[in-house]
């Protein structure tokens, strides 16, 4: 015979399963969540959203090539993309241009290529990005435009969030001040100040079905970390009606974008379900605390960081359940 | 719809060959009859060169409990015994038998007439046994385990069921579909025997909801068989492994190695071993020719053939069709867990289930991109492991993490290299280090 | 004034707490240790390289000492540092050691890509260990090297490199230490550690397959086929032959290179020798080794 066969060892096949099909698949989610912002934020939004995609791709490139001399660069896999649009979802819409760059680099060049690139990022280098802007540039992050200016970007007109509002009210201690706050329906669409991905609870509620049902990631995460929260803010309203009441705090801030979209991020989330699900109880718990007591009016980012630097301990404790280990004991 | 309840994956099914009845392959001109076709010692020829043999006429025998005799499957003379290169890549000794018309044992009843329990009531479970050795049969499933040991259930276990698996979970393969459609009432007469020879009263058969035709035609027939149950199983990879099996059926798991199926009381037969017992004990006839599957998608005529053991590779293609001119891999046994042939002469064995022709894309393997640790071979490990651990692991032979994590429990069945996204090889290394690891506890245990 | 003092009182204080809680969990978690063991480490390489078989250096200097004081150090052998490393060991022990040829790590197997058709295409881990259970690599022989570089992957001191052009491991003998690392992960035993011989100079035989002559001849041209003319040819018995595979034990070898010519298939190699001089010129070289083989047998 002419041509040689091929030997290898078996499986033989292979699922159409692929980083790429992941990765794209986690940015069709959140394409719902997209044209939220671009309705509600316009220009601004689509001005972040392409600064900061397009900066991360770049740096991904670069890094890769001019600094680590990778001879395959694998900028195609998607997961640039996918860092800076988490970035972008979680930047105000009247970011300057100049800190978005900025935020990109830090995300992909500390955050995920120090490490040696895909897969091998302890933090989740979209929130590393958005974390050093918030302590770096804590007045510019934390102004939010008044959604709706669909033309302005810089310019835009500022108001205080849900989540600054709450923090009034229990640093007050004055529960009427809560009265200030949205209607849930308002909190559900997005028709309120903040990041501009963070806004619409709802959008990102459909991009989280849309990746359960395409088994692009499992439900433990997700639930536990929202399960966390209402429980105990839940516990919080009731025995204080100072504490905003769970069903606000589940819609406001970046609790749902991190408990569907940042919280869920492969490479720095645990290995089991059992692991995840205690992952996503302490990321829940964490939020709480943060957002209660802490100086900041969001937590949702520190308690995703906090529980990224815990993921291997999980990973090693956290096995899963043999098959045919309780007939053993 | 019951099934096993850790990991699995559902691999495409391709079952190109479901509609196409078992047909005779022709003989071979020259059979050669390997005596590695089982696990154990291998068998030891009691014929010389330039023998007259017939079907069906022993040619060598077993050499010690683990291991079985081996009967001529062509009539002819024995031209050599020499080293074959067999499935294996390796070259292992057989008997070349030059073929001269075909003609059968006297002692085998050639007659396609169905021969009941209820005919011979003089069968004891010893004899049921016995008459298993000595027709060489072992498990036709793949693992071709000698089929008379798991029939002796060691000292201090009871057996309570009998499995009969028709789950048949790799894609492409038919040959056991086929054969439940066109043998129905013998296999069901093989479990009896099955279970008389290991004396229980309950007997099962778990068969995959994609072949309704054979659970409907089983169900009907089942009914003069009042101690065998038929059960319906959902469409899940690797549903045929053993302990899986047993697991979806029963609900219970064997616990880890050492620890075999008849710990939780189930002895498991491959429904085309069941067969094989079936014509053994009914029919005197040995286990000299079985069903395999002959498929692939380029492939003109996929096949269910009845082939005599020793019949080359290569012959099969033809009788399918001919060798399709994209071919880029052969694969003994089903994508999943069947092994790449060296070239195509390789000999049919008692365990060749099936021969699947991969076209040059598909045989080629994705690239290797970095794991990007989205935990998914964790959860379609059946065995309740972590693949991407295991396969790190041996790759940097920390053997010790590696046995620590229960390696040897793996049961290769690929589950986890075939979901994987980032196409890593996950079993090649886990494979490695499991042989590796297996091979430490033995010379520990020798010390 | 005030702040200043509490400060240094508020420093000096935890200072001076955790000075004493250190001291006394020194003290109480000492761990005793033969000083020995730091001696005899301090003159082994550090190499870490375990072809002692121990856990680095250390793990063998303990050894050593438990060893000593079972009253001899045979078959301890710092395979890096050799014959002048363990007589140091043995002089802080107190003790003698025998003496052992210096060795080195020899490829056993010429089934260059020209030598040797490659009959299937390999797809996988590069790794020789998973080849293995894929069938006999590449090429139909089932016992040479697979090219897959595990030796290469074991080698703590970069010696073995696999050469893309045969698709075979070379050693760099300068940088082989003998550790014994590529022997053991070796998993067809094609590498052999040998003595390094007079001048570096030596003779293998370049192949390990134990098929029959035919069998062999047909799935590798440079392939030893038992034929057993070198060992007529050898006039020290420094050659055997089993299973169809010759064999030269070095001990007995006189480098005559006798084997080497009378070799049919090339798969006698001699090493390190100079380049040979025309027919007639080579006679005195051969001839020259031979009254040190008349001294052996007197």
């Amino acid at each position: 015979m002419a041509k040689k066969l091929i030997v290898s060892l078996s499986p033989h096949v292979h699922t159409r399963d692929s980083v790429q099909r992941n990765m794209y698949g986690v940015c069709i989610a959140l394409i719902p969540a997209l044209l939220t912002s671009l309705y509600f934020f316009g220009i601004g939004a689509a001005v972040v959203l392409l600064t900061s995609v397009a900066s991360c791709v770049f740096f991904e490139w670069a890094i890769a090539k001019f600094i680590l001399k990778r001879e395959e660069v694998t900028v195609t896999d998607g997961s640039a993309v996918l860092t800076g649009l988490l970035l972008g979802f979680n930047l105000p819409s009247n970011l300057p241009v100049w800190i978005i760059i900025i935020g990109a680099l830090v995300a992909i060049g500390v955050g995920k290529m120090t490490f040696g690139g895909l897969g091998c990022n302890p933090f989740n280098p979209a929130l590393v990005g958005r974390v050093f802007l918030l302590v770096s540039f804590p007045v510019q992050m934390t102004t939010w435009p008044v959604p709706g200016q669909i033309g302005s970007y810089l310019d835009a007109e500022t108001a205080a969030t849900p989540l600054a509002v709450m923090k009034t009210a229990i640093k007050s201690g004055d529960a009427s001040v809560l009265d200030q706050l949205p209607s849930s329906i308002d909190l559900l669409v997005g028709q309120t100040g903040g990041c501009l991905g963070e806004v619409s609870a709802l959008a990102l509620l459909i991009g989280l079905a849309y990746m359960l049902a395409r088994h692009i990631i499992t439900w433990h995460i997700p639930v536990s970390i929202l399960a966390t929260v209402f429980v105990l803010s839940g516990a919080l309203h009731w025995a204080d009606p100072v504490y905003a009441s769970p069903v606000t705090v589940l819609l406001t801030g970046g609790m749902m974008l991190g408990a569907c979209f940042m919280a869920t991020d492969y490479v720095t989330s645990p290995m089991t379900a059992k692991g995840q699900v205690i992952y996503g109880i302490s990321i829940g718990f964490l939020t709480v605390v943060i957002r209660t007591f802490g100086a900041y009016p969001e937590g949702m980012s520190f308690a995703i960081l906090i529980m990224n630097a815990f993921t291997p301990l999980i990973n090693t404790y956290c096995k899963p359940k043999r098959f045919g280990e309780v007939l053993k004991k | 719809m019951k099934t096993f309840k850790i990991g699995g994956v559902h691999p495409s099914e391709s079952k190109l060959s479901a509609k196409s009845p078992i047909r005779r392959a022709g003989l071979p001109k020259q059979a050669v009859i390997s005596l590695y076709q089982h696990i154990g010692a291998p068998a030891k020829p009691v014929v010389a060169k330039g023998d007259e043999v017939k079907v069906g006429m022993l040619i060598a025998e077993a050499d010690g409990f683990v291991s079985v005799p081996i009967h001529s499957s062509v009539s002819g003379k024995v031209n050599k015994i020499d080293a074959v290169v067999d499935a294996s890549g390796y070259r292992r000794p057989a008997i070349f038998v030059d073929v001269e018309g075909d003609e059968w044992e006297s002692s085998i009843d050639q007659s396609e007439d169905l021969v009941t329990l209820a005919d011979h009531p003089e069968l004891t479970p010893e004899t049921i046994i016995g008459k298993v050795k000595a027709a060489g049969i072992v498990g036709m499933g793949g693992a071709t385990f000698p089929c008379h040991v798991k029939l002796s259930p060691p000292k201090g276990t009871k057996a309570e069921c009998v499995i009969i698996n028709a789950v048949e979970c790799e894609p492409y393969l038919t040959a056991d579909h086929r054969l439940m459609l066109e043998k129905p009432d013998e296999i069901l007469v093989g479990t009896e025997l099955v279970m008389k020879a290991v004396g229980v009263e309950k007997g099962y058969i778990g068969i995959e909801n994609n072949k309704p035709d054979a659970i409907s035609l089983l169900a009907e027939r089942v009914k003069q068989h009042p101690h065998i149950e038929i059960v319906p199983l959902q469409v899940k990879y690797p549903q045929g492994g053993e302990k899986q099996l047993i697991a979806a059926v029963t609900g219970r798991e064997v616990p880890a190695p050492p620890a075999l199926p008849i710990h939780v009381g189930a002895v498991v037969q491959n429904v085309g071993t069941t067969f094989a017992i079936y014509e053994a004990v009914m029919k005197n006839k040995p286990l000299f020719e079985r069903v395999i599957t002959v498929t692939g998608k380029d492939l003109r005529q996929p096949s269910n053939l009845l082939a005599r053991i020793g019949t080359p590779m290569s012959q099969l293609i033809e009788e399918c069709g001919g060798l399709p001119g994209d071919t880029g891999k052969v694969i003994g046994g089903g994508p999943m867990m069947g092994k790449a042939l060296m070239h195509l002469d390789v000999p049919v064995c008692k365990g060749s289930s099936g021969l699947l022709l991969l076209g040059e894309r598909e045989a080629r393997r994705k690239a290797p991109q970095p794991c990007i640790r989205c935990a998914k071979c964790v959860s379609a490990c059946p065995m309740g492991l972590e693949p991407y651990l295991l396969a790190t692991a041996s790759s940097l032979r920390k053997w010790d993490v590696a046995e620590e994590n229960g390696i040897t429990s793996c049961i290769e069945c690929g589950s986890c290299q075939f979901t994987c996204p980032s196409a890593r090889p996950i079993l090649d290394n886990v494979r490695m280090g499991k042989a590796t690891v297996m091979a430490l506890i033995r010379a520990r245990n020798a010390k | 004034m005030n702040v200043i003092w509490i400060a240094v009182i508020i420093l000096g204080v935890v200072g001076l707490v955790s000075a004493v809680v250190l001291y006394a969990a020194s003290k109480k978690f000492a761990v005793v240790e033969d000083e020995r063991i730091g001696k005899v480490a301090e003159v082994l390489p550090q190499a870490n390289c375990g072809g002692c078989g121990y856990p680095g250096c250390s793990g063998f200097a303990a050894a050593c000492v438990k060893a000593a004081n079972a009253g001899s150090l045979e078959g301890m052998l710092c395979p890096v540092g050799g014959q002048p490393v363990m007589e140091k060991v043995a002089g802080i022990l107190g003790l003698s050691v025998g003496a052992s040829a210096p060795k080195v790590a020899v490829v056993r197997c010429n089934g260059t890509c020209a030598n040797r058709p490659r009959v299937v295409e390999y797809v996988g881990v590069k790794s020789c260990r998973v080849q293995l259970l894929a069938g006999t690599g590449e090429t139909a022989c089932a016992f040479g090297c697979l090219g897959g570089g595990d030796c290469v992957a074991a080698c703590q001191f970069g010696a073995l490199s696999i050469n893309p052009e045969t698709g075979l491991p070379e050693v760099d003998e300068d940088l082989c230490t003998a550790c014994g690392a590529c022997v053991k992960t070796c998993p067809r035993k094609v590498i052999e550690l040998r003595p390094k011989g007079p001048k570096n100079r030596r003779m293998v035989v370049k192949c390990v397959n134990r098929d029959k002559g035919a069998v062999a001849n047909k799935v590798c041209k440079a392939s030893c086929i038992g034929c057993g003319k070198c060992v007529k040819a050898c006039p020290f018995e420094a050659i055997t032959l089993n299973n169809n595979l010759a064999y030269i034990d070095p001990e007995k070898c006189r480098l005559c290179r006798k084997c080497e010519e009378a070799c049919p298939k090339g798969a006698i190699h001699a090493i390190n020798f100079p380049p040979r001089k025309p027919k007639e010129s080579a006679q005195p070289v051969a001839a020259g080794e031979t009254p040190a083989a008349e001294k052996q047998g007197a």
